[in-house]
């Protein structure tokens, strides 16, 4: 306890540094702004945002590293390098261009500019100073305004003191974290840029998902031209030649229709294993755990399977895991030259995640592994994910996780009632202005009896009011901030637990 | 000799009726889907049922899972199991009990009526027959195991026919050899594999398969 405030304490101390490079970066961001649009120095732009950008990150890496509140990166992905034609010249929208360098900056601008991701990076980069940097500072002001009392040496004011030092240090770990939870409100990526981003990816999968369908039906028809179709052909064309001879020479019929028995045996298991390429037989009969069992069975390794599964994942998944598990049990014994492997099936929530395990000489690389690269396309059909550990020497460590496999795919999203999406930006906003200037600043200037009034409203009261409207105001801006974190926590929630 | 007979396709199923018809045997019951098949399985007690594993209403492996519920229930019920593939997970299953009378072949081997009717009276007599597939999988899968490596071509071959379920009889007349000769092959094959040997066709049979299976 003791050791953690010490921490979250040092913690609030970094920012002072952190608030200084904030206000640097500020000044800078604003002149290359004022170059780029007002003077038309379009060139400055881009660096200018990549600054912003830098800026935001950090403050996303610190509101994870220390607060634990993951902050995505909300922007586009980059656009891709501009491709010569055919005759060497780059085109861009209606203009050819003899190098790339124009193309390419229009993209970037159009990429930095058009995402609203920028826009609110900027809103954050003006508002931090003001509302974060009070977040943060104000309990190490407390703290260093305690101290100072401390040093007057008179009773009242050092208790005083010491009260404040002490709600100081305790408050600033707490601040670290609010101060995280402002930092998502605008850095995090927008319901609207979360959703875009989603179907961009969707559609990528959705290509690739076609295509490889498309090719795997040309491969089956491929199959079945030049197999089982063909051999029927020959069997009815024998049958019939059988038929002729049966009067004439029943020893020379009976001699093709022997053939015809082999030529329908060898069909059949032409569209055995046809078939189970397209649907293992176990899978359709079993379900993926004892299909997998069975695999282990026919496999030359020793294959330890696990399974726990609540239900049956949905047919699709379940084919895709199959085959995903079929092939990296391949790999292991083919690539990696494993003699035993694990492979593990569990689930997590409405998440399917298959680990295979293998004691090869490991080395595996999805970049040069075409097998590899299969299975992550098959995987990222269902959204899911390949993760390869498989350091030179081994153990290879393939783990595989299918999210909403098992369960009903419930949307996620942050879906706050918008009255209470706006009230929170106003309490993030605005909560200082009770706390500080309205609140404690007269408290302090009540208690010491400054005689200054300024432009703070409680000491323009009648004497009775007076210090009911500053506890009042402190009241107000506290509640302000409870409610802002309240919120603030309450979509973090929505966003991690999408199907409860 | 009585025979409860399930399979769900109308064209094989009369095939079988009349394959079985022709050599002998009498059809009890010839039904069509798993509860069907449960029950004639217990009501008539046939002295050999012929299953096929993928069976109305769920298509999946009912066939099968009637068969094994009813050799729970009585033990060494001889069934003849087909299938449209052949998994050695199921072989493993069916021959759990150790008691044997159980056969598991492929549909195909239906084409050669004779061996097919072998392997019918086979499973009845309480033998097995496995088909050639699972053995060839079941010693494939074995193939990094030690002792098997120092058997012989020629004593491979035995353990496969002995594998599949056949007597020293059958196995000296399918490779041209005395059937003294085989009784040398098998004997060796027993100490090779440190098995304990054993007069009995069957049992030796299923001492083998335990040993493939690993379930020894």
């Amino acid at each position: 306890m003791v050791l953690r405030t010490a921490v979250g304490f040092g913690r609030g101390l970094v920012y002072i540094p952190l608030v200084a490079l904030h206000l640097v970066t500020l000044t800078l961001a604003a002149v290359a702004f004022l170059l780029t649009f007002g003077l038309g120095m379009v060139f400055l732009g881009p660096a200018g945002v990549r600054l912003v950008r830098r800026q935001a990150g950090l403050a996303r890496r610190l509101a994870h590293a220390w607060s634990g509140v993951d902050i995505a990166t909300p922007y586009r992905p980059s656009p891709p390098p501009p491709m010569p034609q055919r005759d060497g010249w780059y085109r861009d929208g209606r203009q050819l261009y003899r190098t790339p360098r124009i193309p390419s900056f229009n993209r970037t601008w159009n990429w930095m500019y058009r995402d609203p991701a920028t826009w609110r990076d900027y809103a954050w980069l003006a508002t931090e100073p003001l509302v974060g940097g009070l977040l943060v500072l104000s309990p190490l002001l407390t703290a260093g305004l305690g101290a100072v009392l401390v040093y007057t040496w008179r009773p009242m004011q050092a208790v005083t003191g010491i009260v404040l030092v002490i709600a100081g240090v305790l408050l600033a770990p707490r601040m670290v974290r609010v101060h995280a939870l402002w930092t998502r409100l605008l850095l995090a990526p927008t319901h609207r840029a979360r959703l875009t981003n989603e179907m961009r990816h969707l559609s990528q999968v959705h290509t690739e998902v076609v295509d490889s369908q498309a090719a795997e039906l040309r491969r089956i028809e491929r199959d079945l031209h030049d197999g089982a179709q063909a051999r029927l052909v020959a069997i009815g064309m024998t049958l019939g030649a059988a038929e002729e001879l049966l009067e004439s020479d029943p020893q020379a019929a009976r001699a093709l229709i022997a053939k015809v028995r082999e030529a329908s045996a060898a069909s059949l298991v032409e569209l055995r294993q046809l078939v189970r390429g397209i649907h293992p037989p176990v899978l359709a009969e079993r379900g993926l755990g004892d299909a997998v069992r069975a695999l282990a069975l026919d496999s030359p390794l020793k294959v330890a399977v696990s399974v726990d599964l609540p239900t049956r994942p949905d047919a699709p998944v379940e084919s895709a895991a199959y085959f995903v598990i079929s092939e990296l049990l391949v790999n292991a014994s083919r690539h990696g030259d494993a003699r035993n492997v694990e492979v593990d099936i569990s689930h997590r929530r409405t998440a399917l995640r298959i680990t295979v395990t293998d004691d090869g000489h490991g080395g595996a690389d999805p970049s040069r592994g075409s097998g590899l690269r299969g299975i992550e396309r098959r995987v990222a059909a269902f959204d899911g994910v390949l993760a390869l550990h498989s350091p030179a020497g081994g153990p290879t460590v393939a783990t595989v996780e299918f999210p909403h496999a098992l369960g009903p795919d419930a949307s996620c999203g942050s879906t706050l009632p918008k009255w209470k999406n706006t009230l929170m930006g106003i309490c993030w906003g605005l909560f200082w202005l009770p706390l500080f200037p309205q609140g404690l600043v007269p408290l302090f200037f009540k208690i010491f009896g400054v005689d200054e009034r300024s432009w703070f409203l409680a000491l323009y009261m009648p004497e009775a009011f007076q210090w009911p409207v500053i506890l009042g105001m402190i009241a107000l801006g506290i509640c302000m901030i409870a409610f802002a974190v309240r919120a603030s926590s309450e979509v973090r929630e929505r966003d991690v637990e999408p199907n409860t | 000799m009585r025979v409860v007979l399930a399979e769900d396709l109308f064209l094989l199923r009369d095939g079988l009726v009349n394959l079985l018809r022709a050599h002998g045997f009498e059809i009890v019951a010839a039904v069509e889907s798993g509860p069907e098949l449960l029950k004639a399985l217990l009501d008539e007690r046939p002295e050999v049922a012929v299953v096929d594993v993928r069976l109305p209403p769920t298509f999946t492996d009912e066939g099968l899972q009637a068969a094994l519920t009813a050799r729970r229930a009585i033990p060494g019920l001889p069934i003849l199991v087909l299938s449209q593939h052949v998994e050695q997970l199921y072989a493993r299953e069916l021959l759990a009990d150790g008691t044997g009378g159980v056969g598991y072949l492929l549909k195909d081997r239906v084409f050669n009526s004779e061996q097919f009717i072998d392997a019918v009276r086979r499973v009845a007599s309480g033998g097995t027959a496995m088909d050639p597939d699972v053995i060839a999988k079941l010693l494939a899968s074995n193939a990094r195991n030690e002792p098997l490596g120092k058997l012989t071509p020629r004593e491979r071959e035995v353990l496969e026919l002995m594998a599949e379920g056949r007597s020293n009889a059958a196995i000296a007349q399918r490779l041209f050899l005395s059937e003294s000769a085989v009784g040398k092959h098998t004997a060796n094959i027993f100490t090779k594999l440190d098995l304990a040997a054993s007069d009995d066709d069957n049992r030796r049979v299923l001492a083998v398969l335990a040993y493939l299976n690993g379930t020894r």
